[in-house]
């Protein structure tokens, strides 16, 4: 039996959905069976972030609706074996899929693969609804700015109000140059405030766009800090205890002496 | 070269102080079922209550939510008074 885990954040633009991939793609490198579900009817993105937009027949609706079996409707990925996608609708009413269909999904999907990761949509409403109930533990994705943890604090509210409790907290596009000085929140502001468990941290990086464009996966590219934080993240809920990303030290004496003189 | 002191020395009024405020202050209300309405009403009561044993300066009194470091509440009340009344 698998695991349900749902990533969310509230405010949109976070990086949930590059989050989702990310945990995917690492989870299958692993070796586990994942299936990846985007339950952001409407606004389907997470099979251009994992490069399987043209693969798509059957999506999310089709199959709560009865439409195809699951079986019909997951998409394999192209390179990795045990990764699969259970798109989102595009064009379909919405109010197809309700909280109930969604916990059908999420047991018949947690027999046959080992993690199953369900995207979010942005907001608190029914998308939002429907994409925790079947959850059994929950990701919350936020960014160092003021709207985003506080957006990340009511998720948390909801999400503890429904038994889903003690969220895991990413932070994403941390820039551990103006944390330093003292111009963003770092990792021990925003934890104080939100008073939960650190599963990871993202610093901002270029590499995220690049991947990104390609339809691949950064936690595929063993250079980039990123790459190595969604590592860390992925080794993380497996249950390793891995240490946080010391960004200073990644940085380097050299590197961090030519920034205090002033030279690029 | 003020600039690469303040490098050098680390700077203790940076933006990160102010976000982190602002935040506080607004989970604060976030977290707290209080609404803006609640506190008005509140705040007309206890005028009514304070105005038999005072004369205060009902357009100066302000009612609000702080956070007290940590994760409790407290309702801060400023009331300007401009004398008391003669007991009858």
């Amino acid at each position: 039996m698998g695991e349900i885990i749902v990533i969310t954040s509230g405010k949109g633009g976070v990086g949930k959905t590059t989050t989702t991939a990310n945990i995917g793609v690492g989870l299958a490198v692993m070796g586990h069976k994942v299936a990846l579900v985007d339950t952001d009817i409407g606004l389907r993105n997470l099979d251009v972030v994992l490069g399987l937009e043209n693969r798509i027949v059957y999506d999310l609706v089709d199959v709560t609706s009865g439409n195809c079996r699951l079986r019909q409707a997951l998409i394999r990925d192209k390179k990795l074996e045990g990764l699969h996608l259970l798109p989102a609708a595009q064009t379909k009413d919405k109010t197809a899929v309700g909280p109930e269909q969604m916990r059908e999904l999420c047991a018949e999907l947690k027999k046959e693969f080992d993690y199953t990761i369900i995207d979010c949509p942005a907001g608190i409403e029914q998308g939002f609804r429907n994409a925790i109930a079947g959850a059994e533990k929950a990701v919350v994705v936020t960014t160092p700015e003021v709207s985003a943890v506080r957006d990340a604090d009511r998720i948390i509210g909801l999400l503890e109000a429904v038994e889903l409790r003690e969220p895991k907290l990413i932070i994403n596009r941390i820039r551990p140059k103006m944390v330093r000085q003292g111009d963003m929140m770092g990792i021990d502001d925003i934890i104080d405030i939100l008073a939960v468990d650190l599963l990871g941290v993202i610093p901002e990086d270029e590499m995220i766009v690049i991947t990104t464009n390609r339809g691949e996966a950064v936690v595929m590219d063993q250079n980039s800090r990123s790459g190595q934080a969604y590592r860390n993240i992925v080794r993380r809920l497996t249950g390793e205890e891995v240490p946080v990303l010391d960004f200073d030290e990644a940085e380097g004496f050299f590197k961090r002496f030519k920034k205090l003189l002033g030279i690029k | 070269m003020l600039e690469f002191l303040s490098r050098l020395f680390g700077r203790d009024s940076g933006s990160k102080n102010v976000a982190k405020e602002r935040l506080r202050l607004v989970l604060v209300h976030d977290r707290s079922s209080i609404s803006p309405q609640l506190l008005e009403t509140l705040k007309a009561e206890m005028i009514q209550v304070i105005s038999n044993y005072m004369d205060i300066d009902e357009q100066g009194l302000e009612v609000s939510l702080d956070s007290t470091g940590g994760n409790s509440v407290a309702l801060v009340a400023n009331i300007p008074v401009r004398g008391m009344k003669r007991k009858v």
